[in-house]
């Protein structure tokens, strides 16, 4: 079991408030993740869900039971590090069995835990080394292989793979995925990478300023983005948002318009352009393009190659159908 | 980067210095050994004749010898003792974010920035003076017997002058290596359900351990040649009670006034101190290593 409820929930240091009063709920195996700019509060929200922190206000709710006041240890939850706060001076078998040893279980089914979990996480070769002996990958799996020998009843990880390279990052986004489906526990995961959040969660909480600005899946904030803040931080590239008379003729203060969701012609089209820089990436290619509509470059996302040159004048048709339009508050209109 | 050129460049880089060093040791080492194997004695003015290991026959068979070995090995190791474990705890004690933090971080570390015999003197006059002292005062305002320090527990008294003095040292090495401690592995830790004497055992003690060593090796050094607070305070006394090596060979070339003897002792006593540092080295650089 691993419902986790936030009612009301808000925490200060001093007299900064850090996370806004908050009500979040998580179901029982779910994947959640929570995205959002540097410094928005998503680490202080995961520690308050850990205890690491004690909440300014509100309550949070373990299935069912306030743990507001209850021990770290005590909620049962397991936490994976950013730095990994592997122990350097134990060996990887003793840090994996850290949490068993604490929980005074016996020797045998110590081993057998860490055993298994070391088989299950490719690390039965390196039990007997130190941390500092390990790669980084491997260092991520020993936090990982230490967290789950608790059988916790939910895992919380802080930005686990922002210290790995971008080929080792996509390799462990996808056995932590993998990991999910077949542990089927409760995950709680904090990235400033929308695209981690995007393939990763089954629900996506995007937070900003300590404030939760989102909650969904990643194809509802994909398709239906609540706010401009929510349009421009998830997608990549970003979604074009353009102001002034275009966006008047469409009733709306802002509107937004997704890279992949705009045609390019050499003939005609709704906004007129020259073509800027090109990013080319073989299956697709970025385009941008300056118009009289925005102020600032509008990309485009085409694919394969269209042979388009630096300083040629294109057409360019937004698909009215995925067009987003936002109020002078900066909130979606329906 | 050790390519050879570079490696040549820094020999040549530090001969001066290992040179001059190595001058400065030699050159008094050279006379300490060569006056021990004379028969050298200020007062009766006879020459200087050689007289083979005779003085060390005589060093190491007085009885003022084993009780200054043993005293020397209790002074090293009560003040090791104390400062560590004092140490230790103030170091968790300054790592707590407190009202007043950088004053009362600089009072702890005050003690180390006054000279010896100032302090072994305060302490004598001020502190453990049965009569006028503050804690005869204390004791004697209590209605208790005080306590003569100097004259009832003189290396006791003496431990505790210099604990006082090295407890700032051994507290900042080991409150800057406990700066050092990544706190998440703390957290970790805490939410792998270690309480905080299991905290303490598993994550913070292994932590300090090499700045343990450091200042186990670093005071061991310079606790085997107390001298100052010794001469000040009891003069080795009474008898021979707070009597250490150094001060015995003190006693035997400048109270005595034998040059020859106390030269054995000053020899016994460098083999002694390379002994212990040889020792210690081995054990650092095996905890180095980790
Ligand atoms: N212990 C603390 N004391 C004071 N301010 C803090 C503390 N921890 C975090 N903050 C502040 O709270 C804000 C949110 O921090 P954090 O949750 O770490 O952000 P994120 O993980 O989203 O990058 C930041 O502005 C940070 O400076
Ligand atoms: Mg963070």
């Amino acid at each position: 079991m691993g419902q986790i409820q936030l009612n009301h929930v808000s925490k200060s240091f001093g007299s900064v408030e850090v996370i806004r009063p908050l009500d979040l709920s998580i179901e029982d195996g779910e994947f959640v993740v929570f995205v959002g700019p540097s410094g928005c509060g998503k680490s202080t929200l995961l520690r308050l869900i850990a205890g690491l922190e004690d909440v300014t206000d509100g309550e949070i709710m373990i299935d069912g039971k306030d743990a507001t006041g209850i021990v770290p240890a005590k909620r049962g939850l397991a936490m994976v590090f950013q730095s990994y706060a592997l122990y350097p001076h134990m060996s990887v078998r003793k840090n994996i069995a850290f949490p068993l040893r604490m929980a005074g279980l016996d020797k045998a089914e110590q081993d057998r835990r860490v055993n298994d979990a070391a088989r299950v996480l490719n690390l039965t070769d390196y039990l007997d080394r130190r941390p500092g002996q390990l790669s980084g990958g491997q260092r991520q799996r020993v936090a990982i292989g230490r967290a789950i020998v608790r059988e916790p009843a939910a895992f919380l990880f802080d930005e686990p793979l922002s210290n790995l390279d971008a080929a080792l990052r996509v390799g462990m986004r996808l056995e932590i995925s993998e990991l999910h489906k077949r542990l089927a526990t409760t995950m709680i995961y904090v990235t400033h990478d929308q695209v981690e959040a995007m393939t990763m969660a089954d629900k996506i909480v995007v937070l900003q300023a300590g404030v939760i600005e989102q909650v969904g899946s990643p194809l509802e904030l994909y398709r239906r983005p609540r706010n401009i803040f929510v349009a421009g931080f998830i997608g990549s590239p970003k979604m074009n948002l353009i102001g002034g008379p275009e966006a008047d003729r469409h009733k709306a203060v802002t509107i937004g318009i997704r890279p992949e969701h705009i045609e390019i012609s050499e003939e005609a089209g709704a906004w007129e352009g020259t073509v800027g820089v090109s990013e080319h990436l073989g299956s697709d290619t970025f385009f941008h393009i300056q118009t009289a509509v925005a102020n600032g470059p509008i990309t485009v996302r085409a694919q394969g190659e269209l042979g388009l040159q630096y300083g040629q004048t294109v057409y360019l048709s937004p698909r009215a159908e995925h067009l987003h339009r936002f109020d002078s508050k900066g909130l979606r209109i329906q | 980067m050790a390519t050879k050129a570079s490696r040549a460049a820094a020999r040549m880089m530090i001969a001066p210095s290992v040179i001059l060093l190595l001058a400065w040791m030699i050159v008094p080492l050279s006379l300490t050994i060569y006056f021990s194997f004379l028969r050298y004695n200020l007062i009766t003015p006879t020459g200087n004749p050689f007289v083979g290991w005779e003085n060390y026959y005589w060093f190491v068979t007085d009885p003022s010898f084993q009780a200054a070995m043993l005293n020397t090995l209790m002074l090293v190791g009560g003040v090791l003792l104390i400062t560590v474990a004092g140490g230790i705890m103030f170091a968790l004690l300054l790592d707590r974010p407190m009202f007043g933090q950088g004053i009362i971080r600089i009072m702890v570390i005050a003690p180390f920035f006054v000279m010896p015999t100032v302090s072994a003197l305060v302490w004598k006059n001020m502190f453990m003076n049965p009569v006028n002292g503050m804690f005869g005062q204390i004791a004697t305002s209590l209605g208790f017997q005080p306590i003569d320090f100097m004259g009832q527990i003189p290396l006791l008294s003496i431990i505790l002058i210099v604990s006082w003095m090295w407890l700032p040292f051994a507290t900042l090495i080991l409150f800057t290596a406990m700066q050092s401690l990544d706190q998440e592995q703390l957290e970790a830790a805490e939410m792998d359900g270690a309480g905080s004497f299991s905290r303490f055992v598993f994550i913070v003690l292994p932590h300090l351990a090499r700045a343990i060593t450091v200042v186990i090796l670093i005071q061991t050094i310079f606790h085997l040649s107390i001298f100052a607070e010794i001469l000040v305070t009891t003069n080795g006394g009474p008898g021979t009670a707070s009597t250490n090596l150094t001060y015995l060979i003190y006693v035997s070339s400048l109270l005595q006034f034998d040059v020859g003897l106390g030269s054995a002792g000053g020899v016994i006593a460098i083999i002694l101190a390379n002994i212990v540092a040889i020792f210690l080295m081995r054990m650092i650089g095996k905890n180095l290593d980790a």
